[in-house]
C-alpha cells in the first residue's frame, strides 16, 4: 500500500458496521504521494451497495495539498454519483483555505491545442516546400551580403576585425591540428597497408609510396581536413552565431551600427580560408609519413627510396589544387555555417538544429563541390 | 537552544537552516559566515543590492554552489554534505522558481509540470492531468496547457516556472526574483498568490528580490546582504530595518536613497 518514494503518513479508518450509515476517520497527511491510494479505497467505500449516509472526520489531518483535494473532490462527487450522502466535518480552517484555492471543479474543460498545422497534411507539404524555396532565398541573399561584405574587407583591410580573424584561426587551425594529424596518419597508414598487400604480390612495393601521395594530396587530403572541419569548427560558428541571437546579442550590435554579417561571419571565413589549405598541407605530409612507417617496415622500402617516390609521383599542380580546393571548401563550410547560426529561431532547442544543419549541409556542399571539381579536372584541365 | 543541538550535530527542525555558510567560485569567498534560519511558514526574504551574492546564496541553500565553509540543512537532512541519492530525495520536497521560469524549451507548459509529477508520484495519467491542470490555473494560465514556452510572454514563462516548481506541492519553496521583469500588476498578483499558498499550506519560502513593494508586502523577515561586508549586515522585519535601523547601508536601500 506504501508508495515507493514515501512511507505513509496517513490513516484511514472506517468506523462502524457495515451498513447504511458509516463513519469515514481520516487523519495525518493528505498528501500528492497518498493520492492515488485515496482515490483507490475512496471508490472502495463508495462502491459498497448498502451505504446510503457517509461521515468524513477530517479533524485529524495535518496537512492537506492539491492531492488531497483532489481526492476529496473525487470523494464528493463519486458520492453524488452513487447517491451517497456525505458529510464532512472537522476540516482545519488551513485546509478549508486550500480547498479555497485548489478547486479542481472550476477547471473548464482543456482548450483545443493551438493551431500549429492548420488544413492538415497538405498544408504540411505546402508549408514544407515554402520553408525550402525561402531557405534558399535567404542562403542567395546571405551569400550576396557576404560578398558585400568581403569586398569591402578586402578594399578597407583595416575595417576588417583582425583580432577576431585571429582567434578563430587558432580555433580552426592551430587547435584542429591535433585531430587532423591523427587521423590523416591513420589514413595514410591504412592506405599504404591495404594496398601493399596487393601491389606486393607484384612486385610493385614502391608503387604504394605513388598511391599514398596521389590519393591524399589530390582527393582524401582535402575532403578529410574540409569534413573534420565542418564537424568542429563549422559547427561551432553555427552554434555560437545562434547563441548570441538567442541572447538577442545580434539585435544588440544591430542597433549600434554594426553589420552582423561583417562583424561575425566574415572574420570566421577569412581565418577558415587561410587555415584550412594550410591544414590539408599538414594532412598530406602526415598521411605520407604513415605510408613511410608501412613502407619501411613492411614493404622493406628505405626511408629515402620512398621519399624519391613520393616526390616523383607529385607535381606543384597536385598541391596547389589541394589548396584551391582547400580554400573553396572553407569557403562553403564558415559560410554555410555562419548562414545556419543567423538563422536561429527560438531557444536551445534551434541552437541544436542549426548547428546539426550547419555540419550536415557543410559536409553536403564539399561533398558536391568536389564531384564538380572532379568532372571539371577531367574535361578541362 | 536550537544552537546548541546543531553544534551537537543532530538535525534541526526548521526548514531551511544555514549556519556559518562560506560560498564562493573558486576559492575568493562571495560570502561569508552567512546564518540563517527559517520557520516553519515563514517568508524570508533575502535582499541586498547588486551583486551582494543573493543569487548565489539561493544556490548555496538549495545545493547547486558547493560551500567553501558551513553547513545547510533543508528539511532535517544536511544537503552540504549528503551524497546524491538523499540530496535528490530533499530535493523532491523543495521547489525552486528560477528568474526566467527555466522552462524546457522543447514541452509545452502541460509536460513542463507533468514531468516531475509523472516521476515521483504513482498516479495514471487522467488526475495527473487534472493536477497538472490545477497548478497551472493556480498561476492564472489556464487554457495555456498545450502552449510552448516559446509562444508565451516573459512574464507567463515566469509564471509557469512557479507552476512547475509546486508541480509536488514542497513544503519549501525558493524564489528567484519572483518580480523582476513584470508589470505592476501581475507582479502585486503574484506576491497575492505566495502570500494564499503560504497561508493555506503553511509553505516556507525564501524569495530572493530587491523589488521594495513585494518586501513590504510579502516579507515576515529581511536577510539584508551587502557586497562589502560579503555577509548579512542586517536582518529583522521590512518595517522595523526601514525606520530603526543605524546603518545607512539598509536604510538608503528601504528609503531607496544613492549612496552618495
Amino acid at each position: 500500500m506504501s508508495h515507493k518514494h514515501a512511507k505513509q503518513n496517513y490513516e484511514i479508518k472506517l468506523v462502524g458496521p457495515a451498513g447504511s450509515a458509516q463513519t469515514l476517520s481520516l487523519s495525518g497527511r493528505l498528501d500528492i504521494y497518498a493520492t492515488d491510494d485515496l482515490l483507490d479505497q475512496f471508490a472502495k467505500i463508495l462502491g459498497a451497495s448498502s451505504l446510503q449516509t457517509l461521515t468524513v472526520e477530517l479533524s485529524g489531518v495535518a496537512y492537506l495539498d492539491s492531492g488531497g483535494v483532489l481526492a476529496l473532490n473525487y470523494l464528493e462527487t463519486q458520492a453524488v454519483k452513487n447517491g451517497v450522502e456525505l458529510k464532512m466535518q472537522g476540516l482545519s480552517q488551513q485546509a478549508q483555505q486550500m480547498r479555497q484555492i485548489v478547486q479542481p471543479d472550476q477547471l473548464k474543460p482543456p482548450p483545443p491545442p493551438p493551431p500549429r498545422h492548420p488544413g492538415g497534411y497538405i498544408a504540411v507539404v505546402g508549408q514544407a516546400a515554402m520553408n525550402l524555396v525561402a531557405d534558399i532565398k535567404e542562403v542567395v541573399s546571405f551569400v550576396g551580403e557576404l560578398f558585400l561584405a568581403l569586398g569591402k574587407a578586402i578594399r578597407r583591410p583595416r575595417s576588417l576585425r583582425w583580432g577576431d580573424v585571429e582567434l578563430y584561426m587558432e580555433q580552426v587551425g592551430v587547435d584542429g591540428l591535433p585531430i587532423v594529424g591523427l587521423i590523416s596518419f591513420l589514413l595514410g597508414l591504412i592506405m599504404a597497408f591495404m594496398s601493399a598487400i596487393q601491389l606486393k604480390s607484384f612486385g610493385a612495393n614502391v608503387y604504394v609510396a605513388d598511391l599514398v601521395a596521389l590519393a591524399m594530396v589530390r582527393e582524401l587530403g582535402p575532403i578529410m581536413t574540409a569534413v573534420l572541419v565542418a564537424g568542429r569548427s563549422g559547427s561551432s560558428f553555427a552554434a555560437e552565431i545562434g547563441t548570441m541571437i538567442v541572447r538577442e546579442e545580434v539585435e544588440a550590435l544591430e542597433v549600434e551600427g554594426f553589420h552582423p554579417i561583417t562583424f561575425l561571419a566574415v572574420p570566421r571565413i577569412v581565418a577558415a580560408v587561410l587555415m584550412v589549405p594550410l591544414l590539408i598541407l599538414f594532412s598530406d605530409v602526415t598521411a605520407i609519413i604513415g605510408g613511410l612507417i608501412i613502407g619501411v617496415t613492411y614493404l622493406d622500402l628505405t626511408v629515402y627510396g620512398y621519399v624519391q617516390q613520393t616526390m616523383g609521383a607529385l607535381g606543384v599542380s597536385d598541391i596547389l589544387l589541394g589548396a584551391f580546393k582547400g580554400t573553396l571548401f572553407a569557403l562553403l563550410i564558415a559560410g554555410i555555417g555562419c548562414q545556419r547560426g543567423f538563422t536561429t529561431m527560438g531557444g536551445a532547442e534551434a541552437v541544436g538544429r542549426v548547428t546539426t544543419s550547419a555540419v550536415v549541409a557543410g559536409i553536403f556542399l564539399i561533398v558536391v563541390a568536389d564531384s564538380i571539381f572532379a568532372v571539371v579536372q577531367y574535361y578541362f584541365l | 537552544m536550537q544552537d546548541e543541538r546543531n553544534q551537537s550535530g543532530a538535525a534541526p527542525d526548521s526548514p531551511v537552516v544555514v549556519k556559518d555558510l562560506s560560498l564562493g567560485y573558486g576559492r575568493e569567498p562571495i560570502l561569508q559566515h552567512v546564518n540563517i534560519e527559517v520557520a516553519p511558514g515563514e517568508i524570508v526574504v533575502i535582499a541586498g543590492g547588486s551583486g551582494c551574492g543573493k543569487s548565489t546564496l539561493l544556490k548555496g541553500m538549495i545545493g547547486l554552489l558547493t560551500p567553501l565553509e558551513g553547513r545547510v540543512w533543508l528539511d532535517g537532512v544536511e544537503i552540504s554534505q549528503a551524497d546524491e541519492k538523499t540530496l535528490n530525495t530533499v530535493r523532491r520536497r523543495i521547489g525552486v522558481a528560477f528568474q526566467g521560469g527555466a522552462l524546457y524549451g522543447s514541452m509545452t507548459l502541460a509536460e513542463n509540470v507533468d514531468l516531475v509529477l509523472a516521476d515521483a508520484v504513482r498516479l495514471d495519467k487522467k488526475t495527473r492531468n487534472t493536477l497538472v491542470r490545477l497548478k497551472l490555473a493556480l498561476v492564472d494560465l489556464e487554457g495555456y496547457e498545450e502552449y510552448l514556452p516559446s509562444e508565451i510572454s516573459g512574464g507567463m514563462q515566469k509564471r509557469a516556472g512557479l507552476a512547475r516548481a509546486m508541480a509536488l506541492d514542497p513544503t519549501i519553496l525558493f524564489f528567484d526574483e519572483p518580480s523582476a521583469g513584470l508589470d505592476p500588476i501581475t507582479s502585486a498578483e503574484l506576491d497575492e498568490l505566495i502570500l494564499k499558498l503560504n497561508k493555506a499550506m503553511g509553505t516556507s519560502m525564501v524569495v530572493v528580490t530587491h523589488e521594495l513593494n513585494s518586501i513590504y508586502t510579502i516579507a515576515h523577515r529581511v536577510v539584508m546582504l551587502d557586497k562589502s561586508e560579503k555577509g548579512v549586515i542586517a536582518v529583522g522585519s521590512p518595517t522595523d530595518l526601514r525606520d530603526k535601523s543605524n546603518d545607512p547601508r539598509v536604510t538608503n536601500f528601504f528609503h531607496r536613497k544613492p549612496r552618495n
